[in-house]
């Protein structure tokens, strides 16, 4: 293990963003991912100031509390190395939205640029910035994983955390047919359009039952809540964890959407 | 056509419920989907080639004024005649006195989605001109009295059967479901048609600056009858069909047809430049181009700019799985799917279309394939901004927005509610882990479970780790 102490020059000044659903929903995740981060040798502190990547109001076209929230972030997260996030579409909207946002304000324009090229997701900021090869954990199951969207297709996220489950002693990987096709989660989507959403969530609940693993893993708790809800109400047996739970070795609490005595 | 859009949500649940209708959308990914990224693969320089494509027309839409004028110099050039049309009314003014012109009774048509957006058929129908459908799918749509659902295959949603009783009913001939036989069938009866059609009315691709030609692929070959035919030919294009040379339409041609159905090239590639000249042994007397802007050049310098690149291909509709589960109807309007989601407010005003940018999960798949790289779930995201500026958002989904943006900028505050609020969810949830109802999660709980928190905040815990090892 690679540890502050040993290393010639400190490790980067990490500020977690907790994301609002790993904060509310699934704390351990957030613990996962300081355990993966300290281990690689950060420093990680968890600015008080945050909340919300101001997702919900971007994508719901208002643009206004989008902005007060990330101006919120951008000072909360001031003067770290990193900005780094459990999440995909956190990190994708912190990446690649936060640019194009404050278009009347060249001046906080110019902040939310150099905010956004420190802000990372979590799997792909410790396998491309801390160049993580293989983590110690170990976990006698049989695993498949799901990309999603925000993380694949703004951050191209695909091959990081595969190499790193990889090297998970004991674990089994088996690919979905269809792994980049989104869950149907999709936000406010999700209970906008309840019916098509199901029938994506459906789909995928197939195709994740089809691999005959009984674990899923994905990096996005939003799509894991979307996909364990309904594999639930399949009466499926298939557990769902957040990828850093079993990267990290964190597994006490349940998998998700499951109680803690089972 | 009335748009119905705002439908979109009751005829997506219809959709989901028709056995017919998903069996020919399931065709979509095992044919189209699967065809475009074999067709990729084959082709090493495919993601070079749409760079090349975007940027041509990217040049010509900065430069669209030149370039039209000079399309339009070329065809007079050539002997055509060149109309403008600002908007549907005039485009169908004019292409309905060109037929009064030529004496027209009957008009054969070869596909054009401008043609749907202008809503040439039921003019020319109440003008007492009988527009005939000769590509196959619009043929059978146009039997069935109904709009396209896709932008590549109008009849995608039918299956063969469906075909096959429709055609026995039409045709008066006995029942047969081979796909072969059907297309026969349908030719027998068009022949004739193509015959008898005094004007013959075709779509464009492209329009060629640099020629005044204006080039339509099929792959059943009908454009080329549907010009050659009939003594007057009228080509309709919108404005942003127009690129500099021949050399760009090849270009754009290679990366169409792969993106559109996985083939290298589409099967007939028709180039239609002026009417018939001295020694040619076929062709129309006249030769006729009607240029739609309805809208389009106000789109010009907007957020919405990048949208004029389409090629109608109708990649982003065979790859989104909101298309895939809704179909193309449920859109409610001419164009379906990704594009038509950016392109249907433009038209018919975001008030009448807000359902269609809302329904995207934004998962970027159609940006991704898009042979121009249009970036769509963006252009989507200036229409909700637009739907939230002119107050069209419902006012539920207002206030939780603003109850929880007033919440989420006061970190003080938001902590409190929250750790008031998981704790009491997490005593509720501890049993089942899940709960299986929920008032107000009613849109999520109807089909899934919502897994419960595990009670305490992550920063709750945080401090309290915090505290204990200071
Ligand atoms: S938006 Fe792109 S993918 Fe969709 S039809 Fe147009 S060119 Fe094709």
């Amino acid at each position: 293990m690679n540890s502050a102490e040993s290393s010639p020059r400190p490790g980067p000044r990490v500020g977690l963003f907790v994301t609002c659903l790993v904060d509310l929903f699934r704390p351990s995740v957030g613990f996962a991912a300081v355990k993966l981060l300290e281990d690689a040798g950060c420093t990680v502190e968890v600015p008080e100031a945050q909340t919300c990547c101001g997702q919900p109001a971007f994508n719901s076209g208002d643009r206004a509390t989008t902005e007060a929230l990330v101006r919120g972030l951008i000072d909360a997260f001031e003067g770290y190395d990193y900005v780094v996030a459990p999440s995909g579409s956190c990190a994708g909207m912190l990446r690649t939205h936060v640019p194009d946002l404050f278009e009347d304000d060249p001046a906080t324009a110019a902040r939310g640029r150099e905010f956004a090229g420190r802000c990372h997701e979590l799997v792909s900021f410790l396998v491309d910035v801390l160049g993580v090869r293989a983590v110690p954990a170990q976990l006698e199951r049989h695993a498949t994983y799901h990309d999603s969207c925000a993380g694949l297709r703004e951050l191209k996220i695909k091959r990081q955390p595969r190499l790193l489950l990889e090297g998970v002693a004991g674990l089994a990987v088996t690919e979905m047919q269809e792994p980049e096709v989104c869950c149907g989660f999709g936000g406010t989507f999700c209970v906008k359009y309840p019916q098509v959403s199901t029938k994506m969530v459906n789909n995928k609940a197939a195709d994740i039952e089809g691999t005959g693993a009984d674990l899923l893993l994905a990096g996005d708790l939003g799509c894991l809540m979307n996909m364990a809800g309904r594999l639930a109400r399949r009466g499926s047996a298939v557990e769902v964890r957040h990828v850093a739970e079993v990267l990290a070795g964190e597994l006490d609490a349940p998998p998700i959407g499951r109680p803690a005595d089972a | 056509m009335q748009p119905t859009s705002l439908a979109f949500q009751s005829k997506a649940s219809s959709a989901l419920a028709d056995p017919n209708l998903q069996a020919a959308l399931g065709g979509i990914k095992t044919g189209w989907q699967r065809g475009r990224i074999l067709a990729a693969e084959r082709l090493p320089e495919f993601e070079q080639l749409r760079d090349q494509a975007r940027d041509i027309k990217n040049h010509a839409l900065a430069n669209l004024d030149f370039y039209l004028e000079a399309f339009e110099a070329r065809v007079l050039d050539a002997g055509g005649q060149v109309h403008w049309a600002r908007d549907a009314a005039e485009a169908r003014r004019i292409v309905q006195e060109i037929c009064e012109g030529a004496g027209a009774r009957t008009v054969t048509k070869s596909k054009s989605m401008i043609a749907e957006e202008i809503g040439l058929n039921d003019h020319l129908e109440a003008a007492g001109i009988t527009p005939v459908e000769t590509d196959l799918g619009e043929y059978i749509i146009q039997l069935r009295k109904e709009p396209p659902s896709h932008l590549v295959g109008p009849a995608v949603h039918l299956t063969k059967d469906q075909v096959a009783d429709l055609f026995e009913q039409t045709h008066g001939l006995p029942r047969t479901d081979d796909p072969t036989e059907l297309v026969g069938q349908a030719r027998t009866v068009l022949r004739q048609k193509y015959l008898a059609a005094d004007v013959g009315i075709t779509g464009a691709n492209f329009l060629i600056a640099e020629t005044g030609s204006a080039i339509t692929v099929t792959n059943e070959g009908n454009a080329e009858l549907t010009q050659g035919l009939p003594k007057v030919h009228v080509v309709i294009a919108s404005l942003e069909k127009v690129i500099p040379s021949m050399e760009d339409a090849f270009t754009l041609l290679r990366v169409l047809a792969r993106s559109a159905t996985g083939q290298e090239f589409s099967a007939y590639t028709t180039v239609m430049t002026g009417p018939k000249r001295k020694g040619d042994l076929d062709g129309p007397e006249q030769f006729h181009v009607v240029l739609l802007d309805n809208g389009r050049t106000g789109m010009i310098g907007s957020k919405f700019q990048d949208m004029l690149r389409c090629i109608r291909c109708g990649a982003c509709m065979n790859n989104c799985p909101v298309y895939l589960a809704a179909g193309g109807h449920a859109y409610g309007w001419v164009y379906v799917g990704p594009m038509g989601s950016v392109l249907t407010p433009q038209f018919v005003g975001i008030e009448s279309a807000h359902t269609l940018p809302n329904a995207s999960t934004f998962c970027g798949r159609c940006e991704e394939v898009c042979p121009v790289r249009i970036p769509l779930p963006n252009l989507m995201r200036h229409w909700r901004e637009e739907q939230f500026k002119r107050q069209l958002v419902p006012s539920t989904v207002r206030q939780g927005l603003g109850t929880w943006g007033f919440l989420a900028r006061r970190p003080a505050l938001y902590r409190l509610a929250t750790r008031v609020a998981m704790g009491v969810l997490g005593r509720l949830g501890r049993k089942r882990g899940r709960f299986a109802s929920l008032p107000l999660a009613k849109g999520w709980t109807v089909s899934r479970d919502l897994p419960a928190p595990e009670g305490k905040t992550f920063m709750q815990q945080w401090r309290q780790r915090q505290r204990s090892r200071s």
